[in-house]
């Protein structure tokens, strides 16, 4: 039983890595993801219903994603729209796409084809079904956190991380920003959309709604994971990210099974993660403003202290 | 190696802020060439510097850069060999990352590849580079700790190392203490002197002016109004830079307003 809460993070954790890209990262509150989980749930589970296997499935998913984030990235870069309303048009426009992938059925189930989940307890047979789920699920997991944690240490990487800082440096310093957002947004939504693959397959079906408040979910994970250290080292970011998926499906998986208790409903999970992500918000503002009250005192004193040597200097004078 | 010809630009043309803030600019910078450019507020020297630069298009006229015409090159490629910096500290730095992460940034200047280039040697040779700005130890802090003028000394030593043909300067000391002032501008001065580099800098000092590079030129309303060099130039004094600047202009300075200061 709680395997499933890991596994279901893990899962989840792909995600949040890639809306850590977009929002973190690269600064952009890139939406699209609403949209790309859904579409990668739905290319993952038609390409294995056709037949193709399933890591074929995966890098399609992954390439469908990068693809959604480059139409993202090429709004908002061609007809200067913010990230946002470029992200809100993309995940709008892929509802139908995704339609139209599953073949306008709003739900395809992944019934008696070998999935990831029917494969991972026939490869690790000495272990419980689950077990091999959770470990299998974790290797995939570890794989992609050390692909992101390399990608960001090259220089292209980097320079995306400065992109997100200082937009301006990066111009200045001879790259192109509209092609790092390409890279940037589309890697992202691979990402996202390679999670939606996997979670399709776990839970045996591809629904057009999956993505619904996907954003604002991973965002809430990412904020849980914040409070645990504070760090800008790639590796660790991605890990907190991966922290923050987990314990973010642990609290809904307690919601779920003991919030009858005070007449928490599933249908409120939604309001809760808002409610969650606007405290993380409070919690973070009330933080840095007590830093810069600290701040400002400090800056009071400095100019005081310049005042005063300024008259100094015009006494002698 | 730079040739800007008849430059105009005009922001919002044909409607009722339409504003020309420069007017049929001419100016020839040769190699070596260290310029000075003073000029009241809103004269148009920011202006000039965005459109050399390619931040802005030019509404008309023609900019070569070391005989290639690049009036309508991306602002990015032009950055790769015209090295701006900002009145503002924070412009030209990341501050979400490390100053070895920002100086790697800029040694390897144009489009990345997924090389890792940041190794041991790379981290020697930046420690070596950073003593002249005393942060020879603080390479993995997050450039966000920094001060202003530790940052914009940062920035000017990121830009050097990019190894720009040019070097554009829009008065990259005015947020600085007077201090922090002095020292990024003898950096500044050694760093153009070690490199041997072409600079245009603004200035709102006028003794400064005179007594820095090789050539002064002043701006008035989106115009040159004067253009001193050599021997013409190191004669001047401040109150020969007025006394001229009324007769061209028939017009007085507003000392206050127009931040031109006299020492
Ligand atoms: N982006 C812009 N949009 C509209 N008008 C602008 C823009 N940038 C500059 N201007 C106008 O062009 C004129 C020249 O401005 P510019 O910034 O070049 O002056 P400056 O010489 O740099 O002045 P300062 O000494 O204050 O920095 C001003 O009237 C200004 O209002
Ligand atoms: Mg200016």
């Amino acid at each position: 039983m709680l395997e499933g809460i890991f596994v279901d993070g893990l899962i989840f954790s792909i995600m949040v890595i890639g809306i850590l890209i977009s929002f973190r990262i690269l600064d952009i509150p890139d939406l699209t993801c609403d949209g790309s989980v859904a579409t990668g749930a739905a290319v993952a589970t038609m390409a294995i219903v056709s037949g193709l296997p399933i890591f074929v499935a995966l890098l399609l998913a992954f390439l469908s994603g990068v693809i959604a984030g480059m139409v993202t990235a090429a709004i908002h870069n061609e007809l200067k729209v913010p990230g946002l309303l470029a992200g809100i048009l993309t995940m709008t426009m892929l509802y139908s796409i995704n339609l139209r992938v599953l073949g306008n059925k709003a739900n395809v189930p992944l019934l008696r084809v070998e999935t990831l989940y029917s494969k991972l307890p026939e490869t690790f047979k000495f272990l419980p079904a689950e077990w091999a789920s959770l470990v299998g699920t974790l290797l995939v997991v570890l794989l992609v956190k050390e692909l992101i944690d390399i990608f960001f240490r090259t220089d292209l990487g980097v320079s995306l991380g400065a992109m997100g800082g200082n937009e301006q440096m990066v111009i200045s310093l001879g790259s192109n920003p509209k092609v790092l957002k390409l890279i940037g947004l589309g890697l992202s939504n691979g990402l996202i959309a390679l999670s939606g693959g996997l979670l399709a397959q776990y839970q045996g079906f591809a629904d057009a709604n999956l993505g619904t408040g996907m954003v604002v979910q991973g965002l809430a994970a990412i904020m849980l994971g914040e409070f645990l250290f504070s760090t800008n080292r790639i590796s660790l970011l991605t890990l907190r990210a991966i922290f923050g998926a987990i314990i973010y499906k642990g609290l809904m998986f307690f919601g779920r099974k003991y919030g009858y208790l005070i007449h928490i409903t599933p249908n409120d999970f939604k309001l809760l993660t808002g409610i969650l992500v606007i405290a993380s918000l409070f919690i973070a503002q009330t933080r840095s403003a007590a830093s810069s009250a600290g701040a400002k005192k400090k800056a009071i004193a400095r100019s005081l202290e310049k005042h005063e040597g300024d008259k100094e200097a015009k006494g002698n004078a | 190696m730079l040739d800007l010809t008849n430059i105009t630009k005009v922001f919002y043309p044909g409607t009722v802020n339409e504003k020309t803030a420069l007017d049929n600019v001419n100016l020839h910078v040769n190699k070596g060439d260290i310029v000075c450019v003073i000029g009241s507020n809103g004269s148009g020297k920011s202006t000039l510097f965005n459109l050399i630069s390619g931040t802005y298009p030019v509404t008309n006229g023609k900019i070569i850069f070391d005989q290639i015409d690049v009036t309508s090159t991306p602002e990015y490629r032009r950055a790769m060999s015209i090295g701006r910096i900002f009145q503002d500290p924070t412009k030209g730095t990341a501050a979400n990352m490390s100053i070895e992460d920002n100086m790697n940034t800029a040694m390897t200047k144009g489009m990345k590849g997924l090389r890792i280039s940041l190794n041991n040697e790379r981290r020697a040779l930046f420690k070596e580079l950073l003593k002249p700005i005393g942060l020879e130890n603080r390479l993995k802090d997050n450039v966000g700790l920094l001060s202003g003028g530790q940052r914009q000394a940062l920035t000017l030593l990121m830009t050097v190392i990019s190894k720009p043909k040019m070097l554009l300067l829009d008065e990259h000391t005015a947020a600085l203490d007077p201090r922090n002032a002095q020292i990024v501008m003898n950096l500044t001065e050694r760093f153009i002197k070690e490199y041997q580099l072409t600079a245009l800098m603004v200035t709102h000092n006028m003794q400064f002016a005179i007594d820095f590079g090789n050539r002064l030129v002043m701006m008035d309303e989106g115009n040159i109004i004067l253009d001193l060099e050599g021997e013409q130039k190191s004669k001047l004094t401040v109150d020969e830079l007025v006394r001229r600047f009324k007769n061209l202009r028939k017009k007085t300075f507003d000392n206050d307003e127009g931040l031109l200061t006299r020492d």
